[in-house]
């Protein structure tokens, strides 16, 4: 009964905030008046990463820093920057992590070689096989 | 296929399981680390974020002396946890400014109340804007900046007792 009661209680509970309960940005679930400079800022919104809910871009994420990083790409969009720009700033303060387009570089050799690598091994087995059965 | 070659492929999996089971049980570091470290804090002017009290501008921190830059805000339970450790650094004389992130003043107010008001001065950054700027991503963060405006050091989360010293030490080196 005890146990019962604390998972009622446990339902009612309010969750801890991690948020401010201000409202969003202008710009962060608004879109832009110019199409053309809207799909702009959203292909680069589906292609930064959210910097709390690590895993999401920040056109998917509901987190308040998503929704501030949305608001600062959609006004240096309509300000005139050109989407390559935004995204160097945002590489420049937080690393390459936060674009989910990573530069070719020593250190994402394997993620580019990888499936050239293994679509080799794979043409190589499916010869093997090839081979022997008109064999 | 040779007998050899027949258990490669389950020697593959097993190897991509056991991979994969040891990064479930030690997770990778996922704190996201500012790359201003050694650079120049980037131009930014906020308002203050109680009447009265001093905003923060970048011009703010190049005064010839060490600063330490707390990123904190009412609604960030970490920060609570924070706040008597900034106290005490504050008793130690160390310089503190703040940078309260998405915040109301009556709200502001009524957490320096209660936690202690350990700052020369508190700009308001209601868009993030200046945390995005300085590579910060979350509250509560603090930045080392030295006498010339530049970055010195950056302390993800909250500065617990235990961090204090090198906080300390930071603010040292910077000198």
């Amino acid at each position: 009964m005890r146990a019962f009661i604390a998972s009622v209680l446990l339902l009612l509970a309010v969750p801890a905030l991690a948020d401010s309960d201000l409202p969003p940005a202008y710009w962060s679930d608004r879109q832009l008046p110019d199409p053309k400079q809207e799909a702009q800022a959203k292909a680069l919104m589906e292609q930064l990463r959210c910097l709390v809910c690590q895993g999401q871009s920040i056109a998917d994420s509901d987190a308040e820093l998503a929704g501030d990083m949305r608001h600062m790409v959609r006004s240096r969009i309509a300000a005139g920057e050109r989407p390559a720009a935004v995204r160097r700033w945002l590489v420049e303060r937080y690393g390459n992590w936060v674009s989910y387009d990573p530069p070719l570089e020593p250190a994402t050799w394997p993620l580019w070689l990888a499936p050239l690598a293994l679509l080799g091994l794979g043409a190589w087995l499916a010869r093997g096989r090839l081979r022997r059965r008109s064999a | 296929m040779t007998r050899r070659w027949r258990f490669v492929p389950l020697a593959l999996l097993v190897a991509f399981v056991g991979f994969v089971a040891w990064r479930l049980a030690n997770p990778a570091d996922t704190v996201i680390r500012s790359q201003l470290e050694g650079r120049p804090v980037p131009a930014f002017a906020l308002p203050p974020a109680l009447p009265g009290r001093a905003g923060l501008s970048s011009s703010d921190l190049a005064t010839g002396k060490p600063r330490l830059v707390n990123i904190f805000a009412s609604w960030c339970v970490p920060c609570i946890a924070e706040a008597p450790v900034l106290g005490g650094l504050k008793d130690r004389g160390v310089a503190i400014d703040g940078i309260a992130i998405r915040d109301r003043r009556e709200d502001v107010a009524a957490f320096l109340a209660r936690n202690g008001d350990p700052y020369d001065r508190i700009g308001s950054d209601m868009q993030s804007s200046v945390q995005m700027a300085l590579g910060s991503s979350g509250v509560p963060e603090s930045f080392v900046v030295d006498g010339r405006g530049i970055i010195r050091y950056q302390h993800v989360g909250p500065i617990m007792p235990e961090d204090a010293p090198t906080i300390i030490a930071e603010l040292e080196k910077a000198r």
